[in-house]
This record gives C-alpha cells, structure tokens and sequence, in this order.
C-alpha cells in the first residue's frame, strides 16, 4: 500500500494544511460575511449594489474553502470530525442554515424586481450575521474543551453554549465586520469608499476590546495555556504576536485618516493571522482540545498519503487560479447588474 | 416532547430530505453545463447570435440552480459528521481521500470560473470566456465522478480490510475507487442528468413554439434537446439494464425488492404491477408477465431468480419503497424513448417544430428526468438498506450521540427553509423563462466595464 509515513511526518503536515485551509476559509469568507453584517447600515441603495457587487464573483470560491476545512477535517481526522460535529450540532446547523440565506441571496436579489429586493437584503444581511455569530461560538466552544469518552463525544446538545462562547460569536461578528469594511475602503470609491472608513474605524475600536478580552482571558481557561503563555521565557518569545496585533490596529486606525486604500485590508488580515497564530500555539497539540491529539484522530497513514498528493499538486493549481480570478476582477466595483 | 420520536429514523429521515433536494440541482447543472459549453461553441464557430442569446438566458438559470446546489451541498458535508459520526470515524480512512479529491479538483475550479462564467462577459477576452464555460462543465463531471465512487464505495465496498480497532483500512485505492458498481452507476447518473437537462429545455422551447414567442431560440432549444432524447434515451434503457445486472450481482436483494419477488424460483415472472405486504410476504394483486423476469435477469427463460424469502427480514429493505420508485424511474424512461421516437418521425415529416400536440407533450415532460432521478435514487438507497456501508456497517450503528430533541428541531427548520429557499428560487426561474431570450447589447458599451449611457439600454 503506497505511503508516505516514512519520508514525511504527515499527522504534523496535515494538522498545518487544515490549519491553513481553516485560517483561508476565515480570512476569505470573513471579508464577504462581513459585508453582509455591514449591508443595512450602508447609506444608500447604490452602495448596497456596489457592496453586493465586489464579492458577487467570490463569495462561492471562498466559501468552498469550508468544505475543504470540513473535508479535510474528515479526510484526514476523521475521529477529530466525528467527536466534533456532533458536539457542534445546534451551531453547525444554525451556521449552514444561515449559509443557506445568505448564498441564495447574491443571486435572488438581481433576479427580483427593483423594489422587492427588501427580502434578500434582509436575507443577506441576517444569512451572514447568523454565520459570523455561531462560527465565532464554534470557537469559543471548542477552546473550553469538549468532553470525549472512548470515541465519542459525551456531552449535551447546548454545552456549546455559555457566555463566553456568546462572546467570542460577537467578537468573531465585529472581527469579520472590519475585514469587510477595509475590503469596501479597497474595492469602492466615493461616497461608498467614505461610508466605509467611517464603519471601519468604527469596528476596529471593538476589535481591539475584544482582542483584549480574549487575549487576557485565555489563559484562565486551561493551566497549559496559562503555564505556555504566562513564564518566562515563553513571554518574550510570544509578546510579539499580541505586540503585531497592536501595530496591525494602529496602522488601520493611520490608514482610515489618510488616503491609502488597500493597506487597511492587509492590517486586518494581519490581525486574523496573529489572533490565528495565538490561538493555535495555545491549542498545539490538540485536534479535539484537551482530549485528542492530533496524532491520535490521524486517519491512517495511507489515507493521509494519498491526499497529500493531490494537494501537494492541486493547491498551488487552485491558489493560481483563484488570484487569477480577483486579477479579472480587480478595481472598483460597480453598481450595475452584474450580468 | 420529542421522546416519542427515533433518533435514528429522524436522522434518516432528515439526511433522506436534505440529499434528496440536493441532487435535484447537480441533476439538472451537470446537463445544462455540458449543454451551455456546446451552445457557446456554436456560437463560435457560426457567430449566429442566437446562439448567444440562448446561452444568456440559460446562464441565469444555471446560476441561480448552481447556487442553490452549492449551499444545500454545503449542508451535506457536514452532515456526515453532525448525523452519521459513527460511520466518519469507522469509514473516514476510506471516504474521506475521496471527498477530499472532490474539493480539491472539482469545487474550487466550478466555484472560481463560475464567477467568470456570469460576471467576466465583458472582461476576458470570448475565448477564455468559453474555456471558463468548459472549466466548469468538467468540474461538474470530475465531482460527479468522486461523489458517485464514494456512493458506489458504500454499496459495493471493495479494496479495503476491517483492522482490529473496527476501522476500515483501504488496501487499494484502485479497488476503492473503481469499485464493482462504480462504473455503472457513473454512467447510468450522467446520463440521467443529460436527459434531465434536455428535457426541460425540451418543454421550454416547446412552450415558447406553443405560444409563438421567441421562435428561432425555441427551436434551438427543442432541436437540441431532442438529438438527446433520440440518440440517448435509448442508450439509456442499456445502461440501467446493465446497472440492475450489476446490482444483482452484488445486491441481490435490492433486485429482488424491485421486482417484488418473494419465492426463488426458476421462470419467474416481471411483476408489472402490485402491492408489496411486507407482512404477509407475498405481493398482492400482481399482474404479471410470465418467465420475464428470468430471462432480463438471467437471460435465460427458465433462470433462477432469488426471492427475498432467501434473506431474514433484518436484511431486506423496505419492499414498497424500492418496487415503486423503480416503476416511476422505468416507466419515465419509456416515456422519454417514446418522445424521442415521436421526434424523429416528425423531423422526418418535417414537422417537428409546428406539431402543437408534440409541444403539449413536450411541455408535460418537463419535470420527467427530475421525478426519475429521484425516484432512481430512492431505489439505490432505500435497497440497501439495513446497511450504510454494504455488508460491513449497519445504518443503525452509524449514528452520532444526538438525541432526538435537537434532530427533530433541525429536520424541521430544514424542511421550512429548504421549502422557502429553494420555492422563491423555482419562481424566479420561472421569471427568467417568462422573460426568455433577449437580444445582445450592442458591445461597444460596457467592454471595459463603463456604464450603458440610458439612451442606449433605454432603462437606466
């Protein structure tokens, strides 16, 4: 049977490819939920047009980066998936079915008559938040733990659900709602573009709360994550990721005052990647938190194998396209009908 | 409230509603994707711009079936593990490369020329246009083609072994992949697809003669449709024949279900019509053909056919929801033959676009190849029961530590949602075929993306 365990690590690779594929999946589909959090607040039905029309062409290629994150999840940690899931099933469920309104909406919208729009705006708009909400309480969820006996989950249908994982859906809501509004100052123009600094500026000031409150609070959770983060020298070598983050908010903070157009979007992908980076260093090495290791809901060694090789070959195929795909449509978005 | 309730049969019931209105919409694109790469190559290659038009108008539809296909696709690969977690801890070494493949090869490359397909007409130059067109009709094959193996994998499982922590271990991923039914069924669903396709335009472009609109598009709609329905619904009856071979092969006792054979025995006769009993064992008020089933099974008039008296009952699936299903899904199939002879004896006689009985017709079929596809399906799936993955894994072990409570509550807020979703979508469909083709835009406007002054589009 062919296989790789000998040459390559491939639970460790694996656990970096699903990482990566999760943080994509964050990063991409979160500037276009995020628009949809911030689509009723846009002052004028021309802006909600323009905001619609710069992630019409994406919405669908950044969302498949969840299927990969599930799949893959289930290709390559299948018990992971299995324990997973069904302690996530009341989120999991909510999130799809806000999925559900918000996709159908991109193309219900520009096929119902001028003036009977309000439905799919509405759709769009509670479809994205619903999804924002209950991916942010998947994480808040997942960083307590979930309780596993044998190979499977053994807790109740709402242990999902407490104030903290409450909070961390509402971080998660304004966190996406920043990487929308910076994506808007990138892709509009004119009164759209001015409409959109002001809502990130807006934004980013809970952003940088509820990072707050999140990084000072992690800790308390597990006494592994307090022991990682809290001695010395482990500090200093990790100040610097909350220390990026900072310099990441102070930047956008510069950037919404003066001209610039694309960096506020770059910051606010930075500052995903070392909330990203802080979460993962102090989640390593669980797959399940604090009951699986990635090593043990490894799926067998030829399985993981076998897809490496696809990926190995495909992913830079698929990186390539989909840069060619925002390379088509680059510059300002229009408020025109698409199509 | 919900203690009354079955976890295992809501979470059957709840994964039977969600794929079922799934596949509706792949049924439909995977066709209308081939159909829409064909129409832009004649478009091409004669510069007719009806071609085109045809096209344009059929775009919209693909994409709005397209989008509702990717979010209730979406809901099914989590499903697996929020419904089934047994079965993704047991068979995810097997299934999950698999889907993995179908990710990587086919939706980001559907996902991301999609956008091109609808939004880049006037921002890459026509032959990448068509090329995305063509991206996309392969990607709609090539995820065809993971998603029906792994199927196929659960109802003829092969290359694999049961390791000693009760997971299974492939052996061979050839033997995986191309497993004893695969093949057929690939086959038998693509073309079924193709067909569902064709017969919907068919009953379009009919309509549209029917009323005397749009002519020279309907025509094209309704010529190209029936090629189909002449050369591959034939083909068709072959392919399904073959596939009822296999399965009797590896699942006998589907295909006695769908026969409603209870008795084994030498000469067995097609039971035409019936009502399965599953407890008194026998079906009533049969009408039969004698020694039929022997010979399309066997090819023998005097071959054995097993009845499913040969299995215990906690073998056999439900008997009524595999012989009627497959009744529906081969009498459309007739259906669609005797459409397709009908259209060449009228293209014969020149007639085949006034005949306003044959646009009557054509108009009634239009749902056939959706109904059949289901009803196809429903013969496949329910037959094997009680097993998820054939003769290794039995649905009711394979379900998730969920109770009943929340499953009820999600199969419910599926159904209404699923209900409004996908009802507002049919309608807007049906707008876009009120509306019809419309004649290009004059090119000159818009190539580089600048607003159509209002005296052009007259709308703005």
């Amino acid at each position: 049977m062919f296989s790789l365990e000998h040459l390559v690590d491939l639970p460790l690779i694996w656990y970096g490819l699903i990482l990566t594929a999760v943080l994509l999946y964050i990063v991409l589909d979160g500037f276009d939920l995020g628009v949809g959090v911030l689509f009723p607040f846009a002052p004028s039905e021309t802006c909600r047009n323009r905001m619609m029309n710069s992630i019409a062409p994406f919405w669908d290629g950044n969302e498949t980066w969840l299927i990969l994150g599930g799949g893959g999840l289930f290709a390559a940690f299948p018990l992971a998936y299995a324990i997973l899931m069904p302690a996530l099933y009341v989120p999991v469920i909510v999130m799809l079915l806000g999925l559900i309104f918000r996709g159908v909406a991109f193309e219900f919208r520009f096929k119902a008559p001028e003036g009977k729009r309000g439905l799919w705006d509405t759709a769009f708009h509670f479809g994205s938040l619903v999804a924002a909400f209950m991916q942010g309480t998947i994480i808040g969820a997942v960083v307590q733990g979930v309780p596993v006996e044998g190979r499977s989950f053994v807790g109740g249908a709402f242990d999902w659900l407490n104030g903290y994982s409450v909070m961390t859906g509402v971080a998660l809501v304004f966190g996406y709602g920043l990487l929308g509004a910076t994506w808007l100052v990138m892709k509009t123009e004119e009164q759209t573009q001015a409409w959109a600094r002001r809502a990130a500026a807006y934004v980013l000031g809970w952003v940088a709360v509820f990072l707050a409150i999140v990084s000072v609070s992690m800790p308390f959770i597990n006494p592994d994550i307090r022991a990682l983060w809290w001695t010395i020298p482990n500090l200093f070598y990790l100040a610097p990721i909350p220390a990026a983050s900072l310099v990441f908010i102070l930047l956008i903070w510069n950037d919404l005052n003066s001209e610039r157009e694309v960096r506020p979007f770059l910051c606010s992908i930075g500052i995903f990647l070392t909330a990203y980076l802080g979460l993962g260093i102090s989640l390593y090495p669980y797959a399940v938190p604090y009951e699986v290791s990635f090593r043990q809901a490894a799926a067998a060694a030829p399985s993981q194998s076998l897809l490496l090789v696809g990926t190995v070959i495909l992913l830079p195929i698929i990186l390539a396209y989909t840069a060619y795909c925002y390379f088509v449509f680059r510059g300002k978005a229009s408020h025109e009908s698409g199509y | 409230m919900f203690e009354a309730f079955d976890a295992l049969l809501l979470a059957r019931i709840q994964f039977a509603f969600t794929v079922s209105f799934h596949i509706v919409f792949p049924a439909f694109t995977i066709g209308l994707a081939s159909w829409l790469a064909v129409l832009e190559w004649r478009w091409l290659r004669t510069g007719n711009p009806v071609y085109a038009e045809v096209y344009r108008m059929w775009v919209k539809i693909f994409a709005v079936t397209f989008g509702m296909g990717v979010v209730s696709g979406v809901v099914l690969s989590f499903q697996f593990g929020t419904n089934w977690s047994v079965f993704a801890d047991r068979g995810g070494n097997v299934l999950g490369p698999l889907l993995g493949y179908e990710v990587l090869t086919a939706f980001f490359l559907e996902a991301s020329f999609l956008g091109i397909m609808l939004f880049g007409w006037n921002r890459v130059s026509r032959g990448m246009h068509f090329a995305a067109t063509v991206i996309v009709a392969l990607g709609t094959l090539v995820s065809a083609f993971w998603i029906l193996s792994a199927n196929s994998w659960m109802q003829t499982p092969a290359g694999f072994r049961v390791g000693e922590d009760g997971l299974l271990h492939p052996t061979s991923w050839l033997a995986v992949i191309f497993n004893p039914s695969f093949p057929y069924r690939f086959v038998h669903m693509v073309t079924a697809a193709y067909l569902t396709t064709a017969f919907t335009v068919a009953g379009i472009g009919a309509g549209y003669l029917y009323r005397g609109r749009h002519e020279k598009h309907a025509r094209v709609m309704l010529g190209m449709a029936m090629i189909m329905a002449v050369f591959v619904a034939p083909l068709q009856l072959v392919f399904g024949d073959l596939h009822g071979l296999n399965t009797l092969e590896h699942q006998p006792v589907k295909v006695s279900a769908m026969e409603g054979l209870w008795e084994t025995q030498r000469g067995a006769p097609l039971v035409l019509f019936g009502w399965p009993d599953e407890t008194r064992e026998q079906t009533l008020y049969s009408l039969e053909i004698p020694k039929l089933s022997s010979l399309i099974l066997t090819h023998d008039w005097n071959g054995e056919v097993k009845g499913l008296k040969a299995w215990p009952r906690t073998e056999r699936p439900p008997v009524a929801w595999v012989f009627w299903p497959f009744r529906i899904m081969v009498g459309l199939g007739l259906l669609m033959i005797a459409t397709g002879a009908a259209a060449a004896i009228l293209y014969f006689r020149g007639r085949l676009f006034d005949s306003r009985a044959f646009q009557l017709w054509c108009m009634a079929l239009t749902p056939t190849g959706f109904l059949a596809v289901l009803a196809g399906w429903f013969v496949t799936e329910v037959g094997r029961q009680p097993w998820i993955v054939y003769g290794v894994l039995r649905t009711a072990e394979s379900t998730s530590p969920v109770t009943a409570a929340p499953i009820a509550v999600s199969l419910v807020a599926f159904l209404v949602v699923y209900t409004f979703v996908f009802g507002a979508g049919s309608y807007y469909i049906l707008r876009l075929i009120g509306k019809g083709p419309q004649a290009l835009e004059e090119p000159t406007y818009g190539d580089h993306g600048l607003p159509q002054p209002p005296l052009v589009t007259g709308a703005a």
